[in-house]
């Protein structure tokens, strides 16, 4: 049946080694009329028949459809060797590494990978991994809080949707105000994030490249931001960070996103990993578990959760987070990715995903009516106008097995006629010229 | 002057107004080996038995509350390198803020020497 | 072992990417928008990698190698079919279904989400299941954000949360993220929450009271329906923390016991591998009067028999960014409709079976604080070896030298030198009698060569790690 291997004479010699006379005895200090009232489930099935259901189920996954979609999820290639590695069962069938001597497989791993995330976002310090994309940006938000003792951000509107909503409950209860910011050209407006931020603001937070894929510099906000004592949150995109300066270069004081495409499948929503990395004086704010180096009795070195006394199992309520289980496994599928491509082909990753998406910016645009209205320059995404409402065109495409973009009027009102279109390293050029076929036509026919 | 304790282990030691406030070695004894003091920021205002300062070791953390009302004159900043000065010498070079003290009255709310250690027996 | 950035040679590439097949134009790329220094990343070849990864793996103790016993993580066995039905979903993106027209396209997963949730709200018998929750203390934090916008729609704005002293460190946590005060009520001598304590501390201001039940001394609470009514008389809720739930899975409900909103661990109970940390998934259930709250978007289930996904706008909003941890809940289902009902009231059956076995075997040799029968892990003490100086640590680092991962250890807080033992359901006979055995032994060593546990461990590649230093002289990446 399940997975127990007791045979029913080890269960009576068990039960003589407890004294008592059935198993059922065991269950005898609750109440009887605390007994489940219904417990109404199918009986069980072999490993055969259950995949049986699975496949059917992911026949209609959706998963044959070429994305030009993003939404801060992204389809990157990942290389077999990160499947095959996460997947040695050390690793995934391990926990919280409490026991540092029999756990420095996983405890040294999560100590490189706080290395290679605070490499890549021009950070000093990292954890050992969060959540996802928009609880790492609200984390992010409740350390301002902590460092600066205000409770008050601003927070600009080009920054995911999703994760605005998720930050507007995390910090529903906690924050006296969340001050948004509506975008300019499909990028920051500067002059209105500058005016907003005063004496009262613990951060202002922005993404880089932006939720309509456009790239900005952030170094004069990151300034105008200290002036008032207040820190600069700038939640990135990692592959893009092959490419764009990274938050450290721009004088961020806290670094947060999604770490999907690091190495993660997509996987319909997760898991995927969030992270978060700060400055050095910041660390003892971070939330979550980090990993430090030391040494054995015997001078050798290794790694252990440190400044545990930061964390819920020790500080209860007044712990810098109650995040205890984190995505652990994901991060570490972001470690050996980065590995795996290394300094050169990181860079070579992200330099492709420009290329692509500016090849496509230039065959879509040549369709009448179409055209790319980002104001700023964009990485591997960006918003197409069409000379129609962009949902309907959307849905028309679908069946020919293309995803064409986001359309963006569900998430802005006002921004009907327009999608986002992703191209990823994945997408070839015959794919790209196919979807400006279909566009033309749906548009012109 | 002698120093007085309270119930929640912190020492205080009156000259003039300054009290001098640390921890007691009992409790330094028990949280192990402290990793980080926490101090408060000069200038700021306490009342007696709020929270003042706060202390955290490998594997515990915990508050120090103040053993009188008054408002923080000095801190004891060679605990943000030495945190284990607080182990090494608790009562004394491990002290962790001055308080120009507001009311030395409040001093009768708190044990002398021999009713901490006799406290202290008491808690074993 | 050298770090893998030590290993690292300039130069040197490891995975190739694909290739481009159009016109190159990064130099266009502003300047001033560039970053300036390449991510000093790794550069190895791809063996370098797999080999360093793959040494480095060994280097773990894990359930497929190792007996793990951790209380109160529930560490049984993660099956592999679980892994091959995950896999089939790797390449699903989850914004298809937020396309307008997208939903016809991903029908599976989607049915996959909602049949997850009538599943679990049968199991633990409420009414409505959201599966947005990453993790265990997400879902906590979650459920007592339900709990304030319950208060909040009928006119309250009520202060604190009850937890026993007992609970796991992350329901004051989450409760605190959540904006309430915590109001933390002691242990009586039978094991749990202090009745008189709580009805005293109750009133018009508690919004809600935190139970883990059974609770982290592996005892079921007698008073747990008592509780539940003292609550709803004052209008607070009752929340189910489900860390323990593998206890009673199929005997005890907690919608039946007046529990109103809960969390379950997949990744304890139902069987999800804890990946070293993570990814977990901590889906949370209602009863009817908290369906409105839920957080959007909700996967419902159409009169036509399609499903689709809607907004759900009255509700807390978006606790995590799509649909929760998918690749987890396909891990979940699976167990569950593998084992079926049967199956699934075996685990609690052979669980508490286990842990009491374990328990009436080692209770001569380690004292035990609440000697009574178990549910699916006992907690002893090691204070009659720390008299001779030698501490529940100790022990546990001993336990490792003999193969196996320590119980939990120093938890729960109210138990001096706690060993906290949850052996689960697929442990046999066989492996807990060897643990048994070394466990005996431990004890003898603490009498007769403590130092031997003093030592401990000296099989691994690194002997007990110096946590102050680590603490004190900060490294948290490499240089």
């Amino acid at each position: 049946m399940g997975y127990s291997p007791n045979t029913p004479e080890e269960i009576r010699e068990m039960l003589a080694a407890i004294g008592a006379g059935s198993v059922e005895e065991l269950f005898s200090s609750i109440p009887r009329e605390l007994r489940a009232k219904s417990f109404d489930l199918p009986p069980g099935l072999s490993e055969f028949e259950l995949m049986g259901i699975m496949r059917e189920k992911a026949s209609t996954g959706g998963c044959g459809i070429t994305p030009f979609i993003g939404g801060g999820l992204y389809d990157h290639f990942i290389p077999a060797a990160v499947d095959h590695l996460s997947s040695r069962a050390e690793f995934y069938t391990a926990y919280t590494p409490y026991q540092p001597e029999c756990s420095q497989g996983t405890l040294q791993a999560l100590f490189e990978y706080q290395t290679a995330i605070c490499r890549l976002t021009g950070m000093e310090a990292s954890n050992a991994s969060l959540y996802d994309g928009g609880t790492a940006v609200a984390e992010a938000a409740l350390m301002a809080f902590r460092i600066t003792g205000r409770h008050q951000v601003v927070l600009d509107e080009s920054v995911n949707p999703f994760y605005r909503e998720v930050v507007r409950g995390y910090l529903a209860s906690v924050a006296e105000q969340v001050v948004e910011v509506a975008p300019l050209g499909y990028g920051s407006d500067f002059d209105m994030l500058s005016g907003t931020v005063t004496g009262e603001t613990a951060a202002i937070i922005v993404q880089n490249p932006n939720f309509f894929g456009t790239v900005e510099d952030f170094a004069a906000l990151a300034e105008k931001a200290h002036q008032h004592g207040a820190l600069l949150i700038v939640c990135s995109y990692p592959v893009a960070l092959g490419l764009v300066k990274s938050p450290g270069e721009m004088g961020a004081d806290i670094a947060a996103g999604e770490g999907q495409s690091l190495g993660n499948h997509l996987s319909f929503g997760g898991p995927y990993f969030g992270f978060i990395t700060t400055l050095k004086k910041y660390i003892r704010n971070l939330p979550g578990r980090i990993v430090g180096e030391t040494i054995d009795k015997d001078g050798q070195r290794g790694y252990v959760l440190t400044l545990q006394a930061r964390e819920q199992h020790i500080k209860r309520q007044k712990a810098t987070s109650n995040i205890c289980s984190n995505q652990s496994l994901c991060a570490l599928r972001g470690m050996i990715f980065t590995a795996a491509l290394g300094r050169k082909g990181f860079e070579e990753l992200a330099a492709l995903n420009y290329d692509k998406a500016e090849y496509a910016r230039g065959v879509l645009s040549a369709i009448d009516g179409v055209s790319v209205i980002n104001a700023g320059t964009t990485f591997n995404e960006f918003v197409l106008s069409l000379p129609k409402p962009a949902a309907p065109v959307v849905e028309r495409l679908l069946p020919f097995g293309v995803a064409a973009g986001l359309p963006l009027g569900s998430y802005y009102p006002e921004m009907e006629n327009t999608l986002v279109v992703t191209v990823t390293e994945k997408r070839t050029k015959t794919e790209i010229d196919r979807l400006a076929s279909l566009l033309q036509e749906a548009l012109w026919s | 002057m002698a120093k007085h304790y309270t119930r929640e282990h912190e020492w205080v030691s009156v000259s003039g107004t300054v009290a001098t406030v640390g921890i007691s070695d009992h409790a330094a004894h028990e949280l192990g080996d402290i990793t980080f003091v926490e101090l408060p920021q000069a200038g700021k205002s306490v009342k007696q038995f709020d929270i003042l300062a706060a202390i955290e070791s490998v594997k515990a953390a915990s508050d120090i509350y103040s053993p009188l009302s008054g408002k923080v004159i000095e801190v004891n900043s060679r605990l943000d390198d030495a945190p284990e000065l607080v182990n090494q010498s608790a009562e004394d070079a491990g002290w962790i803020c001055k308080l120009e003290a507001s009311d030395l009255g409040e001093v009768g709310a708190l044990m002398d020497e021999a009713a901490y250690q006799e406290f202290v027996q008491g808690l074993v | 072992m050298e770090l893998i950035y030590e290993k690292s040679v300039p130069g040197r590439t490891g995975v190739r990417i694909p290739v481009a097949d159009i016109p190159r134009t990064t130099g266009g790329f502003p300047a001033g928008l560039r970053r300036f220094e390449p991510a000093a990343f790794p550069e190895v070849s791809e063996l370098d990698l797999v080999r360093h990864y793959t040494n480095l793996s060994r280097r773990n103790f894990s359930v497929d190698t190792n007996f793990y016993p951790l209380g109160s993580c529930t560490m049984k066995y993660n099956a592999k079919v679980m892994e091959n039905a995950a896999a089939l979903f790797a390449g699903c993106h989850p914004v298809v279904a937020l396309l307008p027209g997208g939903e016809k396209l991903v029908q599976g997963p989607l049915s996959l989400v909602w049949e997850l949730e009538r599943q679990l709200a049968e199991i633990t018998g409420m009414d409505e299941v959201t599966t947005q929750p990453l993790a265990g203390a997400h879902g906590e934090m979650t459920g007592i954000m339900l709990i304030a916008a319950y208060h909040k729609a009928r006119g309250q704005k009520r202060k604190y949360v009850i937890v026993p002293d007992s609970s796991h460190g992350t329901n004051p946590a989450s409760a605190a993220m959540a904006g309430y005060e915590i109001v933390t009520i002691p242990t009586a001598p039978y094991g749990d929450m202090d009745l008189d304590a709580y009805r005293a501390a109750m009133n018009d201001q508690v919004a809600a009271v935190m139970m883990t039940c059974p609770n982290t001394l592996g005892l079921f609470n007698p008073y747990i329906a008592e509780i539940c009514r003292i609550a709803h008389e004052a209008g607070a809720l009752t929340y189910y923390d489900g860390a323990n739930l593998n206890a009673i899975l199929g005997k005890v409900r907690p919608g039946d016991v007046g529990f109103d909103v809960i969390h379950v661990n997949l990744h304890k109970t139902f069987g999800t591998p804890h990946g070293g940390g993570g990814p977990g998934s901590g889906p949370v259930g209602v009863r009817a009067g908290l369906i409105p709250y839920l957080p959007t978007p909700r996967v419902v289930k159409k009169d036509d028999g399609s499903f689709a996904v809607e907004a759900h706008p009255e509700g807390i909003g978006r606790v995590s960014d799509f649909f929760g941890n998918f690749g987890i809940m396909v891990r979940a289902f699976g167990y569950i409709t593998l084992l079926g009902r049967e199956g699934l009231i075996e685990v609690s059956e052979q669980a508490v079976l286990n842990a009491n076995y374990l328990m009436a075997r080692l209770k001569e040799e380690y004292d035990l604080p609440f000697d009574q029968t178990c549910m699916h892990e006992c907690v002893f003490s090691a204070a009659r070896q720390a008299k001779e100086g030698i501490h529940a640590i100790d022990i546990a680092k001993y336990l490792i030298d003999r193969g196996f991962h320590p119980p939990t250890v120093y938890f729960p807080l109210n138990v001096k030198e706690a060993i906290m033992i949850e052996p689960t359901e697929t442990e046999s006979k066989q492996t807990l009698d060897s643990f048994i055995a070394v466990m005996i032994e431990a004890a003898r060593c603490a009498k007769e060569s403590p130092q031997e546990l003093k030592d401990a461990p000296i099989t691994t590649p690194v002997g007990r790690l110096d946590e102050t230093r680590a603490a004190r002289a900060l490294q948290v990446c490499c240089e």
